[in-house]
């Protein structure tokens, strides 16, 4: 023994510390991997041996290599032994290891539940911190409950060291367990008047932290933490409490304007700028923004990046509820957009996005146009361009009121090379194009256009780039070929030889846009009557086509084969001189129906239909489950669907194009402008559409003949102003007619947003719908927040029943079952029966029931049993029995154990009275045995029956429930009973009698108890139960049946299953534990039992044999 | 709440790491590598807060060190900030001038005053004279390994 000791003393002297560990890597910069596999290979022989403090240096490099981002989860055993070491020093190693390694997931941190109860209540308060910390950082569920009353004792703990650590856990605890926020939450309030200030700032801390997930709980503690405030001086506590001011105040207006006073106070006296900044970031909830938003002007003028951030930020949370006091500030959010810190120009582009208004959308635009002409780096260009983006299409495109400006900063924004965002550009064009019917003719032209000058974006063909924007210029073109000027241009265009170096899904949109145009060009020619033009332009086709059969894009290939034999049998048919246009065009009528994103979610279920139910079993195995179904279509096609039709009609839009036009007419300022870019267009489209020869810059280039977008701004305002104008007028003339009643009209008044209408009109169609859907929007709720379950009343009195548990192992002696605690009360459980006797005579009654008064039915029979169980665990269900058969009354009954009493079960009876006659004066009694008598009202004797609370109509039936005492529950027992009623009848009423039996078998004395594996196993290891083992033959029934069979008829629960055996565990209401092992052989069933009671196995198991063997 | 704390160099090297909310191993060194990642490629001169995910990060550079904390949405960043700075107040007063070294070498002792400090994601000490009275006198239980080596084992 000596000698060992020795050698373990010399083996530590070689030993590596910590210190060494370090050095050594250090040193080892060349080979690092090697030498800590060479060190984990000797901390492996040192954690094998018997000396703890060897172990934990051992453990202690571990945690240093742990940080190094090497796996120590190997070694999570060894940190238990460390932090369950005596000493101090050691305890403390294995609680940081533990801290830094431990997680969910780890299996053996339900070993440490007992070591860190001891360590809690170790009389050290250093243990008790040490253990604390480290539960706060590897808290799991079991271990929250189960050690949630030990901590909650550490709360009123003597030392203030204990105190604060334990009210801090207690958040930790809440979350993992939400149960125990009530009963702990009084101590946790206390602990806000705690003498000393570190408990006090923790127990705020605690209690802000749940408020602000849900603050309607703790609106009743608003006074307490007024008192805080205005006495505390620590800044620390101070940020919390305004923090949680913060939630408060939504709730409670009226504390808003208590507020006002100390905020203010704090704000124009702190020199703490978190303390400032958290003020006013309370402030933001409902008080004072004025004065808000000029400090944060000063924070944002800073030179201090960090606090301009913060100003920013601050800037937006405003913007969000008072978007006014806001937008007087715009100078200076321009200027940040010129910032060096990225950050902040993102901070400063948000807040435009609120900030925009009909009125300075255009002008904040153009800034932003500026911005992404000189923004290096395209983050920060795609950034504005999304943003832009943004800014133009919120909420419907509510701010835009001339949409030619805005389908020329569409075209002007695929200037933008390397762009990720083409795709959103093309959406968006799309979109446009589609809603706003009168843009229709601009948005062709300007497309036609992209498409002529399709070379300059189709450089860059990768995924998602500029070239998508193709895609939706293509589409246009085609879809509304009816407003193309230059249709044949157009479609040469899309012919081009270059296009087959373009994405596939573009080259397929190209394609099937081309018969589109093709068609409409065909029925203009022969319209016109020039056949050869026709001739022409099909045989162009047939010509150009062919490279896009070639194509490696199946869909393209697809589509030019099919789109060329189509157009080879048109050009046949010209041949004959047949007109064939009108049939042509006809292959792309009608319209699309818009159908809404969410439309499918807001189907109603029909009734009846159940979509959890299985239409098949699922195969058993879970063979090929990773197996996606592939998208037959691609992913761009999908884009339509988003698309809606406009429904105005032509007339009503022809209407306002032609007034709009009378406007133009008679306005006095638009002479002097340039001419509409529209008219432009259409005045000089040979200039237009020559195409240039380009010359490949990298500088980037205008694309010719595209309109600036801020022509549109000039425009824009002087139609802004002739509308004003007319305006005044007619409010000057409405004056005139009200002779001046008002002395002095206002006429500087600024533009409101109101007086600004929309150039164009948009169809803000609502989507399609479901008939019927479903109004409520609360699919965007998320069901997995886990603060959710921390939403409890707090007010309530607490319950005996949630109180938290108390040492002990695993108390699964708390869990009821479901049906144990139902009082000796009628039950009003009408549920109708459908068993439907057939009306007899009542001679043949007569001679029937006497024969049926003897043959009494005593035997288990099932009742309706459905055993198809899934979940085996937690089933416990009352099967009834059939008590007694009577052709015009039917009994059946269940027998419960009663968990209060030990000594007491519940026989529940179901009257169901079958005949079209009336029941009533029912009256139940039962011959006691020496072991087991009926409860009776006191002062009734023993030959007394007990009045059922009831009668019955015919078809009706209803539950009664009656008491009985036992002493013994070792052997099963029968009672002999008798049923007296009277049956009333138009004839009149006679006396029934009706004998039965009841049988309480010794399973009925089971109440099905959940057991935990270990707590079973333990159990088993014990030693003191009883063994006995039986074995049944001929079994067919699956193993889950069987399984399912034996809980339901005998009370039992699952503890484990492996493969075909299984464990089973289940309590008497005395207490005896039962304990079963349950295999399944071929064709038979061995069921080995153990029990403290002899007499009690055996019995049961005799019942199992009789129940397994009419399976 | 802070979600979590890492120390690292300014050649991205991990020097401490704490956790307040528990992840698997993998699920942390792949969110350690991402963060240091991005604070290195962050110029000087910016400020100390980056939207991440969900969380924001606040962090400050104490001559090679970067300091870096993950807080919620609503958290305060400028008390996140003089939390940091408390905490290399302790540092320093526990260690006297503290630098990079005395992280390194006793990294265990740097995650005790840690944990005196902070708790389960929140400040539990706001007193400097506190925290280090703790660490001291819990110091003075803990035998060091030197005088450990120096005693008979037998």
């Amino acid at each position: 023994m000596a000698l060992k000791m020795v050698k373990g003393s010399i083996d530590r002297m070689f030993d590596k510390n910590l210190q060494d560990l370090v050095r050594g890597i250090r040193n080892h910069k060349e080979d690092e991997a090697k030498y800590i596999s060479q060190c984990i290979d000797e901390i492996k022989q040192e954690l094998k041996q018997d000396n703890i403090a060897v172990k934990a240096n051992a453990v202690c490099k571990l945690t240093y290599l742990q940080m190094l981002g090497y796996d120590i989860s190997w070694a999570a055993f060894n940190i238990i032994e460390v932090m369950s070491a005596s000493k101090f020093t050691f305890k403390r190693i294995g609680y940081l290891a533990a801290s830094q390694c431990f997680h969910e997931g780890t299996d053996v941190i339900m070993l440490t539940t007992n070591q860190i109860r001891k360590d809690l209540s170790s009389p050290n308060q250093y243990d008790t911190g040490v253990a604390l910390t480290g539960l706060s950082c590897f808290v799991t569920p079991d271990l929250a409950r189960d050690l949630a009353n030990d901590i909650m004792t550490l709360m009123s703990h003597t030392k203030p060291y204990i105190r604060k650590k334990a009210v801090l856990i207690m958040y930790k605890v809440f979350l993992k367990y939400p149960e125990s926020l009530r009963p702990a939450f009084p101590r946790l309030k206390e602990k806000l008047e705690d003498p000393d200030p570190g408990v006090q700032s923790a127990a705020v801390n605690v209690i802000c932290e749940l408020a602000r997930r849900n603050p309607k709980n703790y609106l009743s503690l608003a006074p307490l933490f007024f008192k805080l405030m205005t006495s505390s001086t620590n800044n620390w506590v101070l940020i919390k409490i305004i923090k949680l001011f913060g939630a408060l105040t939504p709730l409670e207006p009226r504390l808003g304007k208590k507020l006002i006073e100390p905020l203010t106070n704090l704000i124009h006296s702190t020199s703490a700028m978190s303390l400032l900044y958290e003020c006013v970031n309370t402030v933001i909830c409902g008080l004072f923004f004025q004065l808000c938003v000029q400090k944060l002007r000063i924070l944002i003028e800073d030179s201090d990046q960090n606090l301009k951030y913060l100003g920013l930020l601050a800037m937006s949370k405003i913007l969000k509820t008072h978007p006014k006091s806001v937008q007087s500030h715009k100078d200076l959010i321009l200027q940040c957009l010129d910032d060096k810190d990225e950050s902040i120009r993102l901070r400063a582009l948000d807040l435009l996005y609120g900030m925009v208004s009909k009125k300075n959308l255009m002008e904040i635009v153009k800034k932003l146009m500026i911005h992404v002409d000189k923004a290096e780096g395209t983050t920060y260009r795609d950034e504005l361009l999304t943003k832009i983006i943004d800014i133009c299409s919120q909420s419907n495109y509510q701010y835009i009121t001339n949409f030619e400006w805005y389908i020329s900063i569409l075209v002007e924004l695929t200037r933008l090379e390397g762009t990720r965002h083409g795709h959103l550009i093309a959406a968006q064009m799309l979109d446009v194009a589609i809603r706003v019917k009168a843009i229709r003719k601009f948005a062709v032209s300007q497309m036609a256009m992209l498409l002529d000058n399709a070379h300059l974006i189709a450089s860059n063909t990768q995924r998602n780039g500029i070239c998508e924007v193709l895609y939706a210029a293509a589409w246009i073109c085609g879809e509304f070929s009816e407003h193309l000027e230059e249709a044949n241009q157009t479609l040469e265009a899309m012919l081009r030889p270059k296009v087959t170096t373009l994405p596939g899904h573009i080259q397929a949109v190209y394609v099937q846009n081309m018969v589109k145009l093709y068609a409409s060009i065909l029925q203009q020619k022969e319209q016109a009557g020039e056949k050869e033009a026709a001739q022409e332009i099909t045989q162009l086709m047939i010509e150009r086509l062919p490279q896009f059969v070639q194509s490696a894009d199946l869909e393209v290939q697809e589509r030019a084969s099919c789109i060329l034999q189509l157009i080879k049998y048109i050009q046949k048919l010209q041949a004959k001189e047949v007109p064939v246009a009108e049939e042509v065009i006809a292959l792309f009528a009608g319209e699309l129906n818009p159908v809404a994103p969410k439309a499918q979610k807001k189907v109603p279920v029909p009734e009846g239909l159940d979509l959890d139910a299985w239409i098949n079993e699922p195969p058993s195995d879970s063979e090929s489950e990773d197996e996606k179904p592939k998208t037959i279509f691609h992913e761009e096609e999908q884009r339509h669907s988003r698309h809606r039709q406009p429904e105005i009609d032509e007339e009503e839009l022809a209407r306002r194009r032609e007034a709009r036009k009378q406007e133009q007419a008679n306005n006095p300022f638009y002479i002097k402008s340039s001419p509409s870019p529209q008219k432009r267009y259409q005045d000089t489209p040979g200039v237009e559409h020559i195409p240039v020869v380009q010359i490949d810059l990298s500088v980037p280039l205008k694309v010719p003949g595209m309109p600036m977008s801020d022509q549109y701004v000039k425009l824009e305002e002087e139609r802004r102003h002739k509308q004003k104008l007319e305006k005044d007028k007619k409010k000057k003339k409405q004056k005139k007619e009200k002779r001046g009643k008002h002395h002095r009209h206002n006429s500087l008044h600024t533009e409101s947003e109101e007086d600004i209408a929309p150039a164009h009109h948009v169809d803000i169609i609502t989507e399609e719908m479901p008939e019927n859907a479903l109004p409520s929007d609360e699919d965007d709720k998320d069901p997995n927040d886990p603060y959710k379950a921390l939403d409890i009343d707090l007010d309530k009195p607490l319950a005996d029943s949630e109180k938290l548990p108390v040492q002990r192992h695993r108390n699964v002696e708390t869990l009821k079952s479901p049906d144990s605690e139902v009082p000796l009360v009628e039950k009003k459980s009408k549920k109708p029966k459908k068993k439907e006797k057939k009306h007899k005579d009542k001679e043949r009654d007569k001679g029937k029931k006497k024969e049926k008064e003897k043959k009494v039915v005593e035997e288990e029979e099932e009742e309706v049993k459905k055993v198809i169980l899934q979940d085996l665990h937690y089933f416990s269900s009352c099967c009834y029995l059939l008590l007694s058969s009577f052709c015009c009354l039917g009994t059946t009954y269940d027998i419960q154990g009663n968990l209060q009493h030990d000594s007491q079960v519940t026989v529940s009876v179901i009257f169901e009275n079958k005949s079209t006659s009336f029941l009533k004066s029912m009256e139940l009694n039962v011959l006691d045995s020496l072991n087991t008598k009926m409860l009776r009202p006191e002062g009734s004797s023993v030959h007394d029956g007990i009045p059922v609370p009831f009668q019955l109509p015919p078809g009706i039936s209803n539950e009664a429930q009656f008491v009985f005492t036992l002493q013994s529950i070792v052997m099963a027992q029968k009672l002999k009973g008798t049923l007296s009623f009277i049956v009333k009848d138009d004839e009149g009423s006679t006396h029934e009698k009706l004998d039965f039996k009841l049988h309480f078998s010794c399973a009925s004395y089971l109440i099905t108890t959940p057991c935990y594996s270990d707590a079973f196993a333990k159990l088993l290891e014990s030693g003191d139960l009883h063994m006995s083992s039986i074995k049944v033959d001929g079994i067919s029934i699956s193993f889950q049946h069987l399984l399912a069979k034996i809980c339901f008829h005998h009370h039992f629960s699952v503890v484990e299953r492996v493969d075909s055996c299984a464990s089973m565990y289940s309590r008497s209401i005395q207490g005896h534990h039962v304990c079963l092992l349950v295999k399944k052989g071929e064709n038979s069933v061995s069921i080995d039992g153990k029990c403290n009671d002899s007499t009690l196995l055996s019995n049961l198991l005799d019942e199992m044999k009789e129940t397994l063997s009419k399976c | 709440m802070i979600h979590f704390i890492l120390l690292f160099s300014r050649q991205g090297k991990l020097r401490l790491q704490k956790w307040y909310t528990t992840l698997p191993d993998k699920e942390k060194k792949k969110i350690i590598r991402e963060i240091i990642q991005i604070i290195l490629s962050r110029n000087q001169k910016t400020s100390s807060f980056v939207d991440w995910k969900d969380l924001k990060l606040v962090y400050k550079r104490y001559a090679s060190l970067y300091f870096c904390c993950a807080i919620e949405d609503q958290d305060n960043e400028l008390l996140t900030l003089e939390v940091v700075h408390r905490y290399v107040e302790l540092l320093d007063r526990y260690f006297g001038n503290v630098c990079e070294l005395d992280i390194i070498f006793n990294f265990e002792k740097a995650y005790f005053i840690l944990d005196e400090f902070i708790i389960g994601g929140e400040v539990q000490e706001t007193s400097k004279k506190t925290a280090v009275k703790a660490i001291e006198d819990s110091d003075m239980l803990q035998e060091t390994v030197e005088e450990y080596m120096n005693k008979p084992a037998f």
